[in-house]
């Protein structure tokens, strides 16, 4: 079976694969691409381990189809920093000892920045309904909740 | 350790140095490595509860183009030790597939799309035997038995042969008990198995090579034990494996033994490649895990003034298809929160057609105490007495005579439950439909076997080597930990976890032993460094050893030589040691045993729809007794994780068996553990009653926070609803027949 050539924008690079039919975005980004931020929990878009954004839209990169990013811009938790220097929501993450294991932490960012993105200042019940996507067995959610607020307040400009 | 010790680094908050990492997808977790010609390995698994595997036709498989090895379990060898026997056999069928999901098969090809292909063309004959998945049906005298003549001795004679272990623990006559209670109460319990639910499925990378030796990467809370099974089960000399412990992405226990480790090594030797070998949800939710689930008959009678004056539990726990002896642990903590006279607990061991158990925190105590936790609460109410009163009045204390046997050290059970009570969230007033619970929770922690190694580098930094997973930023507290000890700043440190091949032997991450047993090798290993440098300092000057002392990270002259010369401060001794004898190290290898019990008390209101019986937590708080919190935040973390986890087991999660005994809700869609929407924040209260047993006070914090949670929510949710529940998990359709029944 022919693979299929798709060229498409990640991070801000331009980027080419081939890529198999039924071959997941998530496959193609960890195993071809060598970015292995994004995680599979489950591959079947329950737990959000996955997350990344294809033009600004959140998505389970498990439930997308490489072959469907021809033309996309694609961002990953790989994009989020700014060279050395940290976003302010993982900074946020990391100071709130918001991960334990860390396996969820690449996920919860990339979806708390696209909300963020859409809404600077969430309530806590809408961060939690927004992160209701993105499992976390360790901590609870409680530090998790606090960091991203903490982080939005911040990328507002208000004083803590 | 009375007078509490003031300290400079510990009790801070500072970054975990795996931190960044980890915040940008660069932390390599089990299944993002690679290596070149590398495989990808699939395993066939039965679809069936109990069959006899008649025969395996791998011979298409092999024939499809990039498949590369096939194995079944006649690729494995004999083993000696029974329990690596069992394990063996729970990676790869042997004869008789025992549970839904069963490894019969593997392969190793290509590609995944390859190897995916080539698991369809494994023609397997099985005959299908009758099965059994519940308890109490596994403990009936015509019950399919899942291995004849494997019960343990402890067992009585005549016992159906599921039943694979008994104990009995107490003290005191507890027929004389209850004979002098006002009031008895006796309930029957129920929980179901629920399942760690780490997010980082199995995974592992073999490679073993055409001379014998063999390399693998995997994520587990512990590579040494993974090196002990897997060599044995390769018939390989421990010194030619060399494991690596990866990033771990949550284990809870369920990461303590291998599952599918033995299969890739198997698969590598066989195809002379590396083989990845990682999991999927549906394969970790039937082939690995869960916890035990507990039919349980407790029976405790009180006093009109709370006291309670006998308890009798009588566990019975379902563990899967291998024998095991995990009822123990239930056992010994039923009642370990409280000073009884007349006590009693005993415990059997049962096996069905279900998956291997494996620990999941504070193994076997959380339904033991739930239910226990349960009857006190009803007695309580039964009298009109406050339910913290009532647990302060029967508190085990410092003096007490455990249940289990041992006399209790310090503790800190009634400070917390004091703090409980003095709380803000016990007096808030509680909305319409809402109700409040309490319940104590035990556990054990553990010391166990530990070797670290400290490098003084010359400039004045320090690198340290452990064998224990970081599962939970124990970096951070081991770094703090060697920081305060040296009396250098935290960011002079860099703690790592080593290999097998790197640093001595190391018990499995697990029993909330790290920061505890590490902690002390890493104090044991800094006051080797500092001997040392005494000497070297004592050198330079030309004066003698016993003349010097080590101060807040400087050598300082003493006796009649004080203040002759200026003191020499780590950094300097070691841009020196090149010249005064070499490196300097430090190293401490033993097995501290003194770890210290916690005792924890949650307090938790629910609010519960009467129209739908759908429970809403409104809002918690974890009191816990943890020695001393090295980090407080990541204490802060256990605490809230674990009481979530228990959350969780509580209202929603549980493994759901069809008639024909396969798993019904191998995903997490269905399979629902707590998600961010479902919960308040969880408020925590640090009590730091020093351990007695460690240099700082340190007491493990992990596995305590799981334990309070099911009976805590339990009577939160019957106080909501007014109704009495006995079975976990409290899911809508129970609270709804409950409230009908009540109508």
């Amino acid at each position: 079976m022919s693979k299929i050539h798709v060229s498409t924008e990640i991070n801000g690079d331009q980027v080419e694969f081939l890529c198999e039919t039924d071959e997941t975005l998530l496959d193609v980004l960890r195993d071809q691409l060598g970015l292995t931020g994004a995680k599979e929990g489950c591959g079947t878009g329950d737990c959000g381990a996955c997350s990344v954004t294809v033009d600004g839209r959140l998505v389970c990169s498990c439930l997308v189809l490489g072959a469907e990013v021809e033309g996309s811009a694609v961002t990953t938790i790989e994009g989020m920093a700014d060279g050395d220097a940290l976003h302010p929501l993982q900074r946020h993450l990391l100071e709130g000892a918001a991960l334990q294991c860390g396996i969820c932490t690449p996920g919860v960012l990339v979806a708390a920045k696209a909300l963020l993105d859409k809404n600077p200042d969430p309530s806590e019940e809408e961060l939690r309904y927004w992160l209701a996507g993105n499992l976390c067995r360790c901590t609870g959610y409680d530090k998790i909740i606090r960091s991203v607020m903490t982080a939005a307040a911040e990328m507002r400009g208000e004083k803590s | 350790m009375n007078v509490k010790r003031k300290f400079k680094v510990l009790g801070t908050r500072p970054v975990r140095p795996d931190g960044v990492e980890k915040v940008t997808g660069k932390a390599l977790f089990g299944a993002d490595t690679y290596a070149t010609g590398m495989l990808h390995a699939r395993i066939l698994r039965s679809p069936h509860a109990h069959a006899r595997i008649v025969s395996i036709d791998t011979s298409a498989a092999e024939a499809l183009a990039g498949v590369k090895a096939v194995i079944t379990s006649a690729d494995f060898g004999e083993v000696d030790s029974e329990m690596t026997r069992d394990t063996m056999h729970n990676c790869m069928a042997n004869g008789v597939a025992l549970y839904d999901g069963h490894a019969v098969a593997a392969v190793a090809a290509i590609s995944k799309s390859v190897a995916a292909a080539a698991l369809k063309l494994i023609k397997v004959e099985y005959e299908t035997l009758p099965h059994v998945t519940d308890v109490d049906a596994a403990m009936q005298p015509d019950a399919p038995v899942l291995h004849a003549n494997r019960q343990h001795r402890s067992v009585v004679a005549g016992t159906p042969g599921n039943v694979v272990y008994y104990c009995d623990f107490g003290h005191g006559d507890v027929d004389a008990g209850f004979a002098a209670a006002d009031k008895v109460i006796e309930r029957t319990f129920k929980t179901a198995a629920t399942h760690q639910g780490y997010i980082e499925p199995h995974a592992c990378l073999a490679n073993v090579g055409s001379d014998g030796k063999a390399d693998l990467w995997c994520s587990t809370q512990g590579h040494y034990n993974v090196r002990l099974i897997c060599a044995e089960i390769m018939g390989m000399d421990e010194s030619q494996l060399r494991v690596t412990a990866s990033e771990i992405g949550g284990g809870f226990g369920g990461k303590t033994t291998v599952f599918i480790e033995p299969v890739a090594l198997a698969l590598s030797r066989k195809a002379g490649k590396p083989v990845k070998l990682v999991m999927s949800r549906d394969e970790v939710f039937r082939a690995s895990g869960p916890t035990m689930s507990a039919s349980m008959d407790i029976k405790i009678g009180m006093n009109a003034d709370g006291k309670i004056t006998a308890g009798h539990a009588k566990l019975r726990y379902q563990g899967g298809a291998f024998p095991y002896q995990m009822v123990m642990m239930g056992a010994m903590s039923a009642f370990a929160t409280y000073d009884l006279e007349h006590v009693r607990a005993e415990g059997w061991d049962v096996m069905t057609n279900r998956p291997k158990m494996i620990s999941y925190r504070a193994p076997g105590a959380p339904m033991a105490v739930y239910a226990v936790e349960s009857v006190i609460g009803e007695l309580a109410a039964e009298f009109d007495l406050d339910p913290i009163d009532v647990r302060i009045l029967n508190a085990s204390r410092e003096g007490t005579k455990s249940s289990y046997g041992p006399t209790f050290k310090a503790i800190g059970l009634v400070e917390s439950l004091e703090a409980a009570k003095a709380h803000p969230h016990y007096s808030a007033p509680l909305g319409a439909n809402q109700g409040r619970g309490v319940s104590c929770g035990f556990w054990f922690n553990f010391g166990g076997q530990v070797s670290v190694s400290m490098a003084i580098n010359a400039d004045g930094t320090v690198n340290l080597i452990e064998g224990n997973p970081d599962i939970g930023g124990s970096r951070a507290s081991i770094s703090m930990m060697a920081a305060e000890e040296l009396g250098i700043p935290y960011e002079k440190i860099k703690t790592i976890i080593g290999d097998t091949a790197s640093v001595g032997f190391s018990d499995v991450t697990d029993g909330s032993r790290v920061t505890f047993a590490v902690g002390i090798a890493t104090i044991n290993a800094a006051k080797a460094a500092k001997a040392e440098m005494c000497k070297r300092a004592a050198k330079t000057w030309g004066i003698d050893v016993d003349a010097v002392e080590w101060i807040d990270g400087a050598v300082h002259p003493t006796g009649h030589n004080a203040g002759e010369f200026p003191p020499l401060s780590l950094a300097e001794i070691a841009a020196n040691s090149g010249r005064t004898g070499g490196p300097i190290a430090g190293h401490h290898e033993g097995a501290p045993d003194k770890a210290g019990v916690s005792f924890g008390v949650h307090l938790v209101d629910t609010e519960v729809d009467p129209e739908t019986g759908f429970t809403t937590v409104k809002r918690y708080t974890v009191f816990q007794d943890v020695g001393k919190a090295i980090h407080p935040s990541y204490v802060e973390g256990q605490m809230q994780g674990g009481a979530v986890q228990g959350i969780g087991w509580a209202l929603n999660e549980e493994y759901i068996y069809g008639e024909d005994g396969r798993l019904q809700n191998a995903g997490f869609l269905d399979y629902r553990i707590p998600v961010a929407s479902d919960l308040p924040m969880i408020d925590t209260v640090i009590i730091e009653v020093p351990n007695p047993g460690h240099p700082f006070g340190v007491r493990g914090c992990g596995e305590t926070a799981i334990v309070p949670p099911l009976a805590a929510v339990g009577a939160a949710v019957c106080a909501a609803a007014g109704v009495r529940l006995f079975e976990l998990p409290m899911s809508p359709p129970k609270i709804m027949a409950a409230i009908d029944a009540k109508k």
